[in-house]
């Protein structure tokens, strides 16, 4: 684990320092190439700005409604009926937020870490939901949209679905390896 | 689909605030949701120009090739209808590599050059191609093996061990990213019949 997360930090400034140092060997003009490929990342930036604020707005009035808390009270019961943890409910809001929106998601998980505690049952699950699922909702309607495409065909079910696995698949870890 | 989700989150998110007595909310959360659209769209054409301007020095060194060359093979045997050499491949394994390293603000440029070398392969330019589709699975399914974020919450909220979640996190990604390709391996092969 300790491997990892030492890759994990020496990445980047290997990679700022490895790729330009053997271009340069390479007798690229390292500079002047650098440059003509930012230019892109202006371009692609305004590109996706509509779909950005579009998305976001829509989520942010849902999220801040308190529509999320709503569901998951609701749900309780349900939870103690399958003999799960009675905490089990708190962990809905972020299921759902997940795949719409990563800084509310991540709001969300660090809200239940903090509550919980980070070792707790609660915690561990939401650190595990956290880095397993994407905000796939958000990536499609953006990335699509970068491009112009307007008809997903079934991507969103496929990235959705992958989700529900994800999620289902850290509830049955979580509760089999720290339980 | 997308239409109505979209229109569905506005339409619940007003009512809900209105049975909950807090409408004014939803102006403030409009506007402060569209200034922070700029916010993200002005932050990423910073890390994406950087990225895009390592990813051009990359290129011209013929490291991009190179690493297609490496792993091309496994991946392409996901995007049959690329072409043999497409420049798609290099973006899609930088981006599913900055996904595996948990490197989030990296993977975003990458992906978002992929999906506009895709979208140079794309016979009909508005509806998404099969590569994309897949793409986009893996992208969004893709095995982490190190959750970057959520290991320093952790770690601030004084956790025994924070690291203690990146072995559950890969056996979830693992799984959702396998189920991923296989249902859209299926997918793909019923179309195509």
């Amino acid at each position: 684990m300790k491997v990892i997360a030492e890759i994990s930090r020496w990445a980047i400034p290997l990679l700022l320092l490895l790729i330009p140092v053997l271009a340069y060997l390479r007798k690229v003009p390292v500079y002047e190439s650098f440059v003509a490929g930012a230019e892109e990342g202006f371009i692609t930036g305004v590109r996706i700005l509509p779909f950005l604020i579009g998305m976001l707005v829509a989520i942010r009035v849902f999220v801040d409604s308190g529509a999320l808390e709503t569901v998951s009270h609701w749900l309780q019961p349900l939870f103690a009926l399958l003999g799960l943890d009675p905490n089990f409910a708190a962990i809905i809001p972020l299921a759902i937020m997940r795949p719409l929106s990563g800084s509310g998601a991540l709001g969300v998980a660090t809200q239940l870490i903090n509550q919980y505690g980070p070792d707790s049952y609660i915690g561990r699950l939401a650190s595990t939901l956290q880095g397993s699922t994407d905000t796939t909702f958000f990536v499609l309607t953006v990335y699509f949209g970068s491009v112009g495409i307007k008809k997903y065909r079934y991507a969103l079910k496929l990235g959705l679905l992958a989700d529900a696995i994800g999620l289902i698949v850290s509830v049955w870890i979580v509760t089999k390896v720290f339980h | 689909m997308v239409n109505l989700i979209w229109l569905l989150m506005l339409v619940t998110g007003i009512i809900v605030s209105g049975l909950n007595g807090h409408i004014e909310s939803v102006t403030t959360s409009a506007m402060k949701a569209a200034e922070l659209g700029v916010e993200v769209a002005i932050e990423l054409i910073g890390v994406m120009s950087l990225w895009l301007g390592l990813m051009r020095l990359a290129e011209e060194a013929g490291f991009i090739k190179g690493i297609s060359r490496l792993f091309g093979p496994a991946i392409r045997r996901l995007f049959p209808s690329l072409k043999q050499d497409s420049p798609a491949l290099g973006a899609i394994i930088m981006n599913l590599s900055a996904n595996i390293l948990g490197l989030g603000n990296a993977a975003t440029p990458f992906g978002l050059k992929a999906m506009q070398e895709l979208q140079k392969e794309n016979p009909t330019p508005d509806v998404a191609s099969p590569a994309m589709i897949t793409f986009l699975a893996l992208n969004t399914s893709c095995i982490t093996l190190i959750p970057a974020t959520i290991i320093g919450v952790r770690l601030k909220a004084n956790s025994v061990n924070p690291t203690e979640i990146i072995g559950t996190t890969i056996v979830a990604t693992g799984c959702s990213m396998t189920i991923a390709i296989i249902v859209d391996y299926l997918i793909r092969h019923r179309r195509r019949k």
